[in-house]
């Protein structure tokens, strides 16, 4: 795997003027990555009378209202933000666990196997991964529909199903490089292939557990069309949802709640991205090189 | 390590994944590709109808006018998003201050979902044309590039990761030996790291190539096909729409045109997986060359 790591500015390292021009050139550009998350920051403590009058304009005596949008959004109206954020959470972190625990038990045994089924999976597995969603959307709703998986516990077998296929191929590429001998010596001294699989290749793994892990949490997290076809909505939303039904209620939109929103939302995010930041970049590259 | 007799492993290791994967894809791929020579509403009531939504799908106008949008949009991002990508991964990899922040930076719209930033960008581009007493909705002009926009921010952090990982993998003696013959700043970036960049330049194009043909929740959530107008045939025209998203409303605006909606999808489904083999086609002959 390819240690991605922005080359160290070493401290010794002569600045030219063209080096420092670039220096100021990024930072202005950072300023304008960054720029659109102040903005709804900023929009989220005016009222909607406030937003209104002028998106850009920073919040005055007269518009400001503080926390009161946050509230609101967060625990009245038809669907309170906090159950969205509880079920969007139990979703994606569930769904990740039971992706990460069942494609690597199951890469590990298509890999090691010959069977002729063992090869006609794996080959699948890789040919779901092109697949555009828009081609399953209607007959995966009616099979999830069928089945009674409309809840978050049901949804997380769909996950299982609909990610397979990166999180096997990832796991199998792995796999293909870890020396046979190892486990032939673990299987001479008795282990069977559970304790094969959980004493000896799951700690082995652990890179990729990671990659797979930072990569299909991103997916579920942010994913909208799959959860929106597939939950029953009157009783549970994810944020994307919530999101996208707000901004759809044409005439009563509230600006200001979805905002509010909109800033609960992306900070679990943010914190979570500064918290492994290493390994998202590590792992979105893993992701890349093999998909 | 398996013999063929092993049953209750396989039981244990592959069946939770390979019953979930019959349901999440087997299964619905199958049936759909059976239900788009099919006229129905639900699952139950299909009649076998031959090739006849295919037809009617190529004589749908908004179909061809959202392949038509989706192909220019395709081309253009992918060429922006990856300029932009090599050429800040180039200069961070030239070592200079600050370069972990501004990765830091740059990567970050990545995690934020297509739903939320096209909501954002929505407010952004409407606040902006409320100025000149416009919006997003009434010129497809304004959409189109604001949907430009929008990928080019989200998308050129994560290829720029991509770029300065290609970047570090290029092996130092090269340089130096190109440095050494006599050759120039411009023609050790043309003749040296351009050729050794050539894996990762081809992985970006393809993943932004599917990334933007794929793109269905920012164009949902940006300008959900507005402006429409009326075409022809009497249906509305979405003029910003992709292909996703119109197979989405072909399907789910109208029950009646579901079977077409599924024939659009397989049609789509076919140019996604051409655009694979290509993708493979060029990945195997450069592994060949080395």
């Amino acid at each position: 795997m390819a240690i991605v790591k922005a080359k160290e500015p070493k401290k010794h390292k002569k600045q030219t003027l063209g080096m420092k021009i670039m220096t100021i050139v990024l930072s202005v550009i950072s300023v304008f990555y960054v720029a659109p998350v102040f903005f709804v920051l900023m929009n989220s403590f005016k009222s909607n009378a406030g937003i209104s009058r002028g998106v850009f304009e920073l919040p005055n005596a007269e518009t400001f209202q503080g926390f009161q949008s946050y509230i609101t959004g967060m625990f009245f109206g038809d669907f309170p933000f906090w159950q969205t954020i509880l079920c969007s959470f139990f979703i994606t972190v569930f769904g990740v666990a039971l992706i990460l625990v069942c494609t690597s038990m199951c890469a590990w045994y298509l890999m090691r196997s010959n069977s002729i089924i063992c090869k006609i999976i794996y080959y699948f597995c890789i040919f779901s991964m092109v697949v555009p969603f828009q081609m399953v959307m209607f007959t995966l709703a009616k099979t999830a529909d069928t089945l009674k998986l409309t809840n978050p516990v049901g949804i997380l077998v769909v996950y299982l199903g609909f990610g397979a296929g990166l999180a096997v191929f990832m796991f199998s590429g792995f796999v293909k490089s870890i020396p046979i001998e190892i486990e032939e010596a673990a299987n001479v001294d008795g282990a069977g292939p559970l304790r094969t699989f959980f004493g000896i290749v799951l700690p082995i793994m652990k890179p990729t557990f990671i990659s797979v892990g930072i990569l299909e949490t991103m997916w579920i997290w942010n994913d909208y069309l799959l959860p929106y076809l597939i939950l029953d909505k009157t009783y549970y939303k994810t944020i994307p949802i919530h999101i996208q039904y707000l901004n759809g209620s044409y005439g009563h939109t509230d600006t200001s709640a979805i905002m509010a929103l909109i800033v609960l939302s992306i900070v679990p995010i943010i914190i979570f991205y500064f918290a492994c930041q290493k390994y998202i970049i590590e792992g979105v590259v893993a992701g890349a090189v093999k998909g | 390590m398996f013999k063929k007799r092993n049953r209750l492993f396989f039981l244990i290791f592959v069946l939770p994944t390979f019953a979930a994967f019959i349901i999440g894809f087997i299964y619905p791929f199958f049936s759909g590709i059976y239900l788009s020579f099919c006229k129905f509403r639900t699952v139950s009531n299909a009649q076998f109808i031959g090739i006849d939504n295919y037809i009617k799908a190529f004589q749908n106008e908004g179909f061809l006018q959202s392949f038509w949008f989706t192909c220019v949009f395709v081309v253009l991002s992918v060429v922006l998003i990856n300029l932009i990508a090599f050429a800040v991964a180039y200069i961070l990899t030239l070592g200079i201050r600050g370069s972990n922040v501004f990765r830091t930076v740059f990567f970050m719209p990545n995690l934020i979902g297509g739903i939320i930033l096209g909501y954002i960008w929505q407010q952004i581009f409407n606040g902006i044309l409320q100025k000149y007493s416009t919006n997003l909705a009434l010129n497809e002009t304004y959409g189109f590039w604001g949907l430009i926009i929008l990928m080019c921010w989200q998308q050129a952090g994560y290829m720029m990761i991509i770029y300065i990982a290609g970047f570090q993998s290029v092996p130092h003696d090269l340089y130096e030996a190109a440095r050494i013959d006599g050759a120039s700043k411009s023609q050790i970036l043309t003749k040296v790291t351009i050729p050794m960049m050539a894996p990762s330049i081809t992985i970006c194009t393809f993943l932004t190539l599917t990334n933007s043909f794929k793109l269905f929740d920012q164009n949902l959530a940006l300008t959900n096909g507005l402006p429409g107008v009326v075409g022809a045939g009497g249906t509305t025209i979405y003029k910003t729409e992709m292909i996703a998203l119109n197979i989405y409303k072909t399907f789910y605006a109208n029950q009646n045109s579901r079977g077409i909606g599924q024939a659009e999808a397989v049609i789509f489904f076919v140019i996604v997986v051409v655009i694979a083999l290509a993708q493979l086609y060029f990945t195997r002959k450069r592994e060949v060359q080395q």
